[in-house]
């Protein structure tokens, strides 16, 4: 049994959310962060995130395939799952989920088939056998790939992305809804939490994506592309200065309206939030890497590329760790104190064998990787057909493509 | 709304066009499922009870409480009540000007040991606890397949075959009256004892408290005391900021209770 200090209602004692609730917005995180990350490159044409979209995209996927796992892990009767999606109850933020997370789903499917369609039909042409008939079953039965159809494919993948990036950020920004909807923890309850969860989730992907393009790079044996890691630098730099911004600000509001609950929130931050969100999340997590990211961005043009990578990957690793610590401290910070706003339970230490244990988390953010890897087998993410330089008539056609 | 709808004047029968016909389609393939999945049953209720016919309201004296804690006791006994999660709860406050104290051990269920406080205590009140039955209850907005739903005669249940476990519910309660049941993994709650209202019966709790601190009334009787006790008394609810209409009354509330 958890210790108590002061008075909590007897009910208030336990965690209900656990590791697999702060798992689940860490998982659609990457997928919106990971999808801003393709968007950047072809909604806004910001041509230094090409190296890395198809990259991005594929991440957004992988990550989409397994969100609901963690969620499943934790109802208390997964196998009535299916309720939420045939018999929702709309007035709860919750019933959504479906919708969002199909109509998302839907649309990357679309849009990863429309990238790599010519790609899949080449493959089916080359091949033979059962290697065939799986391309030629992945192709749908057709097999056009003439400059008309590839320019129709083209725009697919721009519609695609369009209705995407909303879809997307709606996905992750309706998880800080369904927190900032609770009226009856102030921890939780402030319409700021939809747009924190939305700029962490943008941090996390262009984290994820520092490390990975660093990882793939060494992989592939390609150069690390200078302007991608600069840009992403960049971007990595803004979108926690506006997090972190926001986080503050809504602890200092309950701190200047004197707020019902700041009696309790304040001891909430100093005592049992003390490691994970002073030392982890703003220390450790938001300030080092603004000053690491700050040397990349302000000293840019004095930077070695091995200095540059190096900070921005250290810097990228520390905001992958800030984030987790932010969905830890909104999720089980916020089952932490009692709605008698007398009491707060002792910290919640996740089982390691549990069915929502630590093992279970760590095998649900390795998943991810895993089925990048066999992403990559099966579509390439790195276009082994691209000539290292391709003749400039077909460049103009090419990078679009192969990046949507 | 629908039934303005409903009255309203067909000028010509349209022909049922493709939109309507795929919105019906839907509509009754959903109608399937809820069936298939199972419709909340109501099989708690009594024989021959009709739900329009009452709605229930709870009146909790606070003057007259001595924490003797037989309405935890007995509310356990009659609902299963897991171990270390409660339906219904006593809290002893201790107060002064200065400090105030505020436990309930066990949720009361043993009674109340004698206590030390570093400060001298000027009052001492014990405030029984439970689902305040709302009419405008969060629990029952955020239940994503509506297996928390509110009765017509004004009680708050949840559906055991159809809950999921998300434990939305419980997060969203504010009098932290709702936990997961470690048994059936579903939420749980006060039902005011709906399967004894039903029969004409009254909840546990209040057949058993000794003092007639808690009282269970129809709402829909114009004689009944406790209805009069709150049409015409001064009560007040818990948390009445958060506009979510409790069911549950209280007389003589202090300050210091949540």
């Amino acid at each position: 049994m958890p210790e108590i200090s002061g008075y909590a209602f007897p009910n208030d004692v336990h965690v209900h959310w656990s590791l697999m609730i702060v798992m689940y917005p860490y998982i659609t995180g990457f997928v919106a962060g990971a999808f801003i990350v393709t968007a950047l490159y072809h909604l806004f044409g910001k041509k230094e995130f090409e190296p890395v979209a198809r990259l991005a995209l594929a991440t957004s996927f992988c990550f989409m395939a397994i969100a609901t796992f963690p969620l499943n892990l934790h109802l208390g009767h997964p196998e009535r799952a299916g309720y939420v999606m045939v018999t929702p109850h709309f007035s709860s933020a919750m019933a959504g989920f479906g919708l969002l997370y199909s109509a998302y789903f839907v649309i990357l499917l679309l849009e990863v088939w429309f990238v790599y369609r010519r790609e899949i039909i080449e493959t089916a042409r080359r091949s033979r056998g059962l290697k065939r008939a799986f391309y030629a079953a992945l192709a749908l039965g057709t097999y056009d790939t003439s400059p008309e159809a590839l320019e129709i494919d083209h725009r697919a993948v721009k519609v695609l992305s369009a209705f995407g990036l909303p879809a997307a950020c709606m996905l992750h920004g309706y998880v800080g809804f369904i927190f900032g909807g609770i009226k009856a923890n102030p921890w939780w309850s402030t319409p700021l939490m939809p747009v924190i969860f939305l700029l962490s989730a943008a941090v996390s992907g262009i984290a994820l994506l520092v490390l990975l393009h660093q990882v793939t790079a060494r992989l592939w044996r390609r150069p690390v592309e200078r302007e991608t890691v600069q840009a992403m630098a960049r971007w990595l730099w803004f979108f926690p200065i506006l997090t972190v911004t926001l986080e503050l600000l809504e602890i200092m509001l309950l701190a200047y309206e004197n707020s019902d609950a700041w009696h309790i929130i304040s001891q909430l931050l100093t005592t049992r939030l003390e490691f994970s969100f002073i030392s982890v999340q703003m220390i450790v997590g938001s300030l080092v890497p603004f000053i690491l990211l700050a040397i990349v961005v302000t000293m840019n043009r004095y930077l070695h590329d091995r200095v540059r990578n190096t900070l921005a990957v250290i810097a990228s690793l520390l905001l992958l760790v800030q984030v987790f610590a932010m969905r830890w401290n909104v999720v089980i910070g916020g089952q932490l104190f009692s709605k008698s706003f007398r009491g707060l339970r002792s910290g919640y230490q996740p089982a390691l064998f549990d069915r929502e244990g630590v093992l279970v988390a760590i095998g649900l953010f390795i998943l991810p990787f895993a089925l990048l890897y066999v992403f990559d087998r099966v579509l390439p993410i790195e276009p082994a057909a691209a000539p290292p330089g391709p003749p400039p008539a077909e460049g103009v056609v090419e990078p679009a493509r192969r990046t949507a | 709304m629908d039934e303005t709808q409903r009255d309203a004047p067909a000028s010509a029968p349209d022909p049922v066009g493709r939109r309507e016909f795929l919105s019906s389609a839907l509509r009754l393939g959903g109608g399937v499922l809820v069936f298939l999945a199972g419709a909340p049953a109501i099989g708690e209720a009594g024989e021959g009870y009709d739900w329009t016919q009452h709605r229930w309201a709870y009146l909790i004296d606070t003057e007259k409480c001595i924490g003797c804690g037989s309405c935890v006791r007995a509310c356990k006994a009659e609902n299963d009540v897991p171990d270390g999660f409660f339906r219904t709860w006593v809290e002893r406050y201790v107060v002064s000007p200065e400090a105030s104290h505020v436990d309930s051990p066990k949720g009361g269920l043993e009674g109340f040991p004698p206590i030390q406080t570093p400060f001298a205590p000027t009052k001492s009140f014990f405030v029984p606890k439970m689902c305040n039955h709302c009419k405008e209850t969060p629990c029952v907005q955020v239940c994503p397949v509506g297996a928390s739903y509110r009765t017509q005669d004004g009680v708050v249940l949840v559906d055991g075959e159809r809950c999921i476990g998300c434990g939305y519910c419980v997060q969203a309660c504010p009098y932290g009256s709702r936990f997961l049941s470690p048994e059936t993994h579903t939420a749980e709650k006060c039902t005011w004892c709906y399967h004894r209202i039903t029969k004409g019966l009254r909840p546990a709790c209040v057949e058993v408290c000794p003092t007639a601190t808690r009282q269970f009334g129809d709402m829909r009787r114009e004689d009944d005391p406790v209805r009069l006790a709150i049409a015409r008394g001064r009560v007040s609810v818990l948390q009445p900021h958060l506009l979510t209409e409790p069911q549950c009354f209280y007389l003589a509330l202090d300050k210091e209770v949540r």
